[in-house]
């Protein structure tokens, strides 16, 4: 039988979102036939905390899971520390969730100077940088625990993963979450939806909806295999982005009726010519309700 | 080639501007445009070939040329309140100079609608203009200088009062020249859509 990679689970200031998130993986008996944890801090592990940060014991990976700070403190020694010396020993790092990787939530805290281990919000950081080569961001909150799962299976495989600027494996990121969204045809022709949990409309104009700038495959890699926010009726948070969490989620930041943020790389003159374009359609299916009648 | 056709074009506009608003648009006939360039009939429809069609090509064609002049303003690094005279002053320069163009917008344009039903929904046929009046009004909210608001309360605010002064004067009720009201149009103008 295939050794098994050990893995390290290490929460720094966190929700455990991402832990939950990951125990929501449909296979987690076959993912765990090829992983084991040597600590994790929700599942049974062969060693504890308290042996963890006073030993070095050996494993492959280590996730890191929760925002960063100096003060903060694991089984009586400084996170910062226990980052340093596993970083040392495993082949990769892999930040966890939106607060390991940019800070996230736990960053707009009164917590003193938290931020992700590279990146506080997008302005990159140097305490860790000699690891910067080894480390792969799995942004998200939660993190997609497909995502985690896929990307510990090509560190086991030895598959190259490009990633982008702030170390997020292109295959799960490169595109954005608007890619694969049901809604797009009432993006295309600006029909916009006023009720959450509806099934039609678009709700990039007024209700918030970040995916066409938000890098995720939510709406290509199913959320427990069947579902996604925007699917759902609810807007994409923009939970990947450095900028998360933004004020006013439910709301499209807009001057005089322009969405402030457009969709990646379309420029604003191109944007309102087209919008012009496309609003002067009427389509009548997509001005009645379909599903939802 | 095609440039001679596209010149030929223009100068049939044009024309047909020009006499729409000396004779109005439903009287004056394709015929009518025909004899004013000294140009058969059958020529004539082979640039355009029904008067609806023509009146539609007119008004995207004053739409890309005031779109321009707008985007010059647009781009300068100037704040919110002088681009707004700057808009002023053009519109009613173009006004003076080229009044059967204002007055088409005006007239022909806002008041047949039926003509321009079809492939001219909405504001397809203005798209150029509408766009720089637009990113005009989102830089002056984006930057502080005018208040959030909706678009079309702002839009008819703006263009009614333009269109009104432009109104007037065609009628010859201003008492002054249309160019010695920019100041306190300016002013009016930005005052009412200003933030403070």
């Amino acid at each position: 039988m295939e050794k098994k990679m050990r893995i390290l689970w290490l929460s720094a200031i966190t929700c455990n979102g991402n832990t939950h998130s990951f125990l929501n993986y449909p296979h987690m008996e076959q993912f765990l036939d090829d992983f084991e944890f040597i600590y994790h801090p929700v599942i049974d592990s062969k060693y504890s905390l308290q042996e963890i940060v006073s030993n070095e014991i050996e494993c492959e990976v280590l996730i890191i899971e929760g925002a960063i700070s100096e003060e903060f403190q694991r089984g009586g020694v400084p996170i910062f520390e226990i980052i340093k010396n596993y970083s040392k020993r495993v082949q990769k790092i892999l930040t966890v969730g939106t607060c390991a990787t940019f800070g996230g939530i736990f960053r707009e805290s009164d917590y003193k100077d938290t931020a992700g281990m590279h990146f506080d919000q997008d302005r990159a950081l140097h305490n860790f940088s000699d690891f910067l080569d080894k480390t792969i961001s799995i942004s998200g909150c939660p993190i997609h625990p497909e995502v985690l799962v896929n990307t510990l299976y090509a560190i086991k495989k030895s598959v190259l993963l490009r990633v982008d600027n702030f170390l997020r494996p292109k295959e799960f990121y490169a595109y954005t979450v608007h890619n694969g969204c049901t809604r797009n045809e009432y993006f295309e022709y600006k029909v916009d939806n006023h009720k959450f949990g509806e099934l039609e409309g678009c709700m990039f104009y007024d209700h918030g909806c970040q995916a066409p700038f938000t890098h995720g495959s939510c709406n290509k890699i199913l959320w427990n295999e069947v579902n996604s926010k925007t699917r759902a009726g609810v807007p994409c948070f923009g939970c990947t982005e450095p900028s998360f969490p933004r004020d006013n989620l439910f709301n499209t930041k807009k001057n005089m009726a322009i969405p402030e943020h457009l969709p990646l790389g379309v420029n604003k003159r191109v944007y309102l010519t087209l919008a012009g374009i496309t609003k002067a359609f009427k389509i009548d299916r997509f001005q009645k309700k379909i599903l939802d009648d | 080639m095609l440039k001679k056709k596209e010149n030929k074009k223009e100068l049939i506009m044009q024309a047909a501007l020009e006499l729409f608003a000396s004779k109005g648009f439903y009287t004056t006939t394709i015929p009518d445009i025909a004899a004013s360039l000294k140009m058969s009939v059958g020529n004539m429809y082979n640039y355009f070939k029904s008067k609806d069609i023509l009146a539609r090509e007119i008004i995207k064609y004053i739409s890309v040329y005031l779109g321009q002049q707008l985007r010059e303003i647009n781009e300068q690094d100037i704040s919110t309140k002088e681009k707004t005279r700057k808009i002023i002053e053009i519109y009613f320069k173009t006004a003076s100079l080229k009044p059967e163009m204002i007055d088409y917008f005006l007239r022909i344009y806002l008041s047949n609608r039926e003509v321009f039903k079809d492939s001219c929904e909405g504001m397809l046929c203005v798209n150029e203009f509408v766009t720089e009046i637009m990113i005009y009004f989102e830089e002056g909210v984006k930057c502080g200088d005018l208040r959030e608001q909706d678009f079309f309360s702002a839009f008819g605010l703006f263009m009614g009062y333009l269109g009104g002064m432009v109104f007037l004067n065609g009628e010859n009720i201003l008492p002054k020249d249309l160019n010695e009201y920019v100041d306190d149009i300016s002013f009016n103008i930005y005052k009412a859509l200003c933030s403070e």
